[in-house]
Parts: structure tokens; C-alpha cells; sequence
């Protein structure tokens, strides 16, 4: 098969991403740092990661509605549109090539397409983690940058405790998604021919 | 929907029955009096206004009560000296009024005259109102023995509390002035920089960064210069928070069980970032994180393998 070169990534979508791919680490290592931080050896000052992780997640608010927003007008938001019809086959078959299939060398089930540029593993976690676990974290977390503004009891528990509950819940699936998202995109033809793609935008099957 | 007969009659006895527990625990409640002799000086102590018949005057005269000599009966009830008798520490001869003059040059009964709070003074005496007013700082300037009481239950009421009797002085101007000729601190402004301000003050007491930090109880009472109040936020917000000694100490002695901090802060209504830490949530988040990088490694075992 001839080497093909689709153009499935503008120059906005990457330097979106790039800021989201930077935020997403700040906020993961201050969030860490923040949660288990011990006054003896903190992996970064305490005050310093507060300040941190407020103004980066400032910043990503920003990216998120751009991203939300630059989606709808260019039409990118349709490879987001989940059809569940068929869905769970789908998923199951691309989840038997990246266990199976591609050790063994088999053919990709689903060709990336201008019109399908993700895979049906990749449409669903990317559905979960940009318009659900993103817009949660960024909710809790405008509603943690004001804590005045929260309930101050829900039933027994603490508004603000319960909401920073979410807010880690979140921001762990995030950095769980952030930690298969980077290692799934090694495979490939060659390991970094996918980050070579989000830099220059083009997808080579 | 019809209810049968037999059903009817146990739903009304049960109804019955515990109207009847209720009625007769209200009544098994101890109900503290206030002491008859204590009515002869709340009649004017216990009020904003206070009537007397002038005999220079011949006329009923009513004044303005000074308002820091007004007794709250109900805080008195509540507080730890409910049955005793306001002659109990204050001269019989207060009975007369005009109340007699010298009475109020005369030395009162102080605390540690019926209580053994040696520990205490000790914490005292090495306390920045100690060093800065000598004897004349008294345990009731803090404590004030018509209404103190000991709050554990709630403890948002527990910090409220403790929070008052800092700020009875320190955010009265007049009260402030009687000791010092500074100007009133404003608290608000010398306290700018904690981040969440409104949020610390409702959740923490002030002696938590400004007291000396030891395993004893009593050093709640040495109040730090200060210069040496707490200020690294690392000294709450961490594993080994200061507040286990501090605010949650007695709550941590009750549960002495083996992960008692991740419990009792699990019960308690306030967050601390970096402190109250879940055992069993961290079990299990790193539980997924090793399950995902062993699912990871394994995959990549595998492709190693095949690619060679």
C-alpha cells in the first residue's frame, strides 16, 4: 500500500492542543504536589503550586472554550459525534487489534479518513475526556478558585470537600487518560510517527 | 389503599409509645436554675436599662446599663459556672446600690483560686500578653467566667467560639485600648496575604498559628510574638499538619484506631488540601495507576518480543 499523507490536523487544532497538552501536565503535577505535600520535602512549594495550578487552570479554561467554540465553527466537533449503533462492536474490535492485531501484524480495522480521523477507541475516550471529565474538572475547579460560592453542607459532608472530591476525581481520570493517550499513540508504524503527525498536522498511513 | 384493623392498632400504639419516650426524656432532662440570689443583681445586670428609686430624688429613676457589665442569663446557663452564686466570686456587698466604691479597687477572686491551672499559668506566663502586661492579664480577660464553656461537639461552633474570645479585644477598638495605646490591628488587612481568607477564619482558630506548637494542651495558651506565628501554609497543608496537635487533637485521641487521621478527617466538615487524605480513595487511585502502567509494560514486553 502506497504511502498516503492526509492533512487531518490545522495549524489552530495543534497549537490548541499543545497549550492543553502543557496545561494538563502543570495542573497534574501541582494537583499531585498539592494532594501529597509534605512539609519536610514538597515535590514544589506549596504556595508555588497553589499559584501554579490557579493560573494554568485560568489558562485552560481559555483553551477549553476556544477549543469548544473553534470546534463548532470549523466543523471539527463531528469527530466527536459518538453513533452508538454498533458502538460496543467496534469498540471491541479495535480493542482486539491494539491487544492482538497489532502484535500480530494484521491490517487496521478502521482506516483514518478526513471525515473519520479517530478510531472508535479513540472517539470514545476523546468524547470522555474533552466533553465530560474537562468540562467537570473546569466546573470544580472555577467553583474551588471561589469557595465562598459553595454550599456549605451537602447532607452531612462538606460543599467544599465534596466538590474537591470531583475536582481530583476528575483530574485523575484525566492524567490516567493522559498516560494511555501518550503510550497509544507509539503505535504505529513507528513509535513517534503520531507525535510527528499533531506537530506537523499531517496523518502518513 | 386499606389498611387492615391489627395493622391500624400497632401503627397507633408504636405512635403512642414514642410520643411517651419523648415527653419522658424531656422531663428526665436536667434543668439547671439559675440561683434565686442571682436574680437580685441580673434585675439590673441582667438587662441593657436599669430602674432604681432615687431617695435624693424621690422619683423612679431608669439608666443606661454599662454595656460591659450586662450578664447574657442564657449564655450564663450554658456556661461552665451555671449553679454558682454571684457572690460566689463577687463581694456579698454588691447587694446595695449605689454599689460602694472601694469595691471596685478591692482584689476579686480570680480563677486560680478554686482552680488548679498550674500547667496553664506556666503557658501563661511565656505568653506575649504575659510579657507585654505582667499580672494584670487575667484569665478572664479571655475567659470570661459568666459564659465560658468548654464546645467539642460542632466544630465549626468550636472555632467560632475560640475565635471570639481573640476577637473581643482585638477587633474592639475600646477593649484594645485599655491595654495598649496601639491602634486597633486590622485584622483583615494584617491577615491579607492567607489566601481564602474568609474561608480560614470560619475553619481555624487563631491560637492554630498563633500559639507555640508542643504536645501539651495547656500550650495553647502561649501565645507566640507575632513575628513567629505560623506562617508557611506547608505547616497545615501537609501530611504531618500541625492541626492534628492543634484543632483536631482531641478529635484524634477519641479515635485511636489504626488509620484514625483518614477517618476522623473524613467526619469532620472542613477540607485542608494536602491534609485530609483518604486511605482507601489513594489505595485505590494508585491501584489504577499500577494496573495501567503494568498494562502498559506488558504491551510493550509483547511488542518487543514480536518485533524481534
Amino acid at each position: 500500500m502506497s504511502n498516503t499523507k492526509l492533512y487531518l490536523y490545522p495549524v489552530w487544532l495543534r497549537i490548541w492542543h499543545a497549550i492543553n497538552a502543557l496545561c494538563i501536565i502543570l495542573l497534574g503535577i501541582t494537583g499531585i504536589s498539592m494532594q501529597y505535600t509534605n512539609i519536610e520535602s514538597p515535590l514544589i512549594n506549596f504556595n508555588s503550586a497553589v499559584s501554579i495550578h490557579n493560573l494554568v487552570g485560568v489558562i485552560i479554561i481559555a483553551s477549553y472554550l476556544f477549543f469548544f467554540i473553534a470546534g463548532i465553527i470549523s466543523g471539527n466537533v463531528k469527530h466527536y459525534r459518538l453513533l452508538f449503533k454498533g458502538l460496543l462492536n467496534r469498540l471491541f474490535k479495535q480493542g482486539e487489534y491494539y491487544l492482538f492485531g497489532y502484535l500480530k501484524g494484521e491490517p487496521k480495522p478502521f482506516h483514518i479518513t478526513k471525515e473519520e480521523k479517530f478510531n472508535p477507541l479513540q472517539k470514545v475516550s476523546y468524547v470522555a475526556a474533552m466533553y465530560v471529565l474537562v468540562p467537570a474538572v473546569i466546573i470544580t475547579g472555577v467553583a474551588l478558585l471561589f469557595p465562598e460560592m459553595i454550599i456549605e453542607k451537602f447532607y452531612t459532608m462538606s460543599g467544599i470537600r465534596l466538590t474537591t472530591f470531583f475536582h481530583s476525581l476528575a483530574g485523575f481520570f484525566i492524567l490516567i487518560f493522559l498516560i494511555i493517550h501518550l503510550y497509544v499513540i507509539t503505535i504505529g508504524k513507528h513509535p513517534l510517527k503520531n507525535f510527528k503527525s499533531i506537530v506537523n498536522g499531517y496523518h502518513e498511513s | 389503599m386499606k389498611i387492615a384493623l391489627p395493622i391500624k392498632f400497632v401503627i397507633i400504639c408504636s405512635f403512642l409509645f414514642l410520643i411517651h419516650q419523648i415527653v419522658q426524656a424531656q422531663d428526665n432532662e436536667e434543668k439547671i436554675k439559675m440561683p434565686e440570689s442571682n436574680n437580685v443583681c441580673l434585675n439590673c445586670h441582667g438587662h441593657k436599662y436599669f430602674s432604681f428609686y432615687n431617695e435624693n430624688t424621690e422619683i423612679n429613676e431608669r439608666k443606661l446599663m454599662n454595656p460591659y457589665f450586662v450578664i447574657d442569663s442564657i449564655s450564663y446557663l450554658q456556661g461552665a459556672h451555671q449553679g454558682h452564686s454571684c457572690i460566689d466570686c463577687h463581694s456579698e456587698d454588691y447587694g446595695v446600690y449605689p454599689h460602694i466604691a472601694e469595691l471596685k479597687i478591692e482584689p476579686k477572686l480570680t480563677c486560680v483560686d478554686c482552680h488548679d491551672f498550674e500547667a496553664i499559668a506556666t503557658e501563661v506566663k511565656k505568653s506575649v500578653h504575659m510579657e507585654a502586661f505582667g499580672e494584670f492579664f487575667q484569665c478572664e480577660l479571655c475567659h470570661d467566667p459568666h459564659s465560658n464553656k468548654l464546645v467539642k461537639s460542632d466544630m465549626a461552633e468550636l472555632v467560632r467560639y475560640n475565635n471570639n474570645r481573640c476577637l473581643n479585644c482585638h477587633n474592639d477598638v475600646d477593649k484594645y485600648q485599655v491595654f495598649t495605646s496601639h491602634e486597633n490591628p486590622q485584622l483583615l488587612v494584617t491577615h491579607d496575604w492567607l489566601p481564602n481568607q474568609a474561608l480560614h477564619f470560619a475553619h481555624v482558630r487563631c491560637i492554630e498559628c498563633h500559639t507555640a506548637v508542643t504536645d501539651t494542651a495547656d500550650a495553647v495558651h502561649h501565645i507566640v510574638p507575632k513575628e513567629q506565628a505560623v506562617k508557611n501554609c506547608n505547616e497545615c497543608h501537609s501530611e504531618n499538619s500541625l492541626l492534628r496537635d492543634k484543632l483536631y487533637k482531641h478529635q484524634l485521641k477519641e479515635d485511636r484506631s489504626e488509620f484514625n487521621f483518614y477517618k476522623s478527617f473524613i467526619i469532620n466538615d472542613a477540607y485542608i488540601i494536602g491534609a485530609n487524605k483518604n486511605y482507601y480513595v489513594n489505595l485505590i487511585s494508585l491501584l489504577i495507576f499500577g494496573l495501567t502502567f503494568f498494562g502498559i509494560l506488558t504491551h510493550t514486553i509483547f511488542r518487543i518480543i514480536k518485533r524481534k
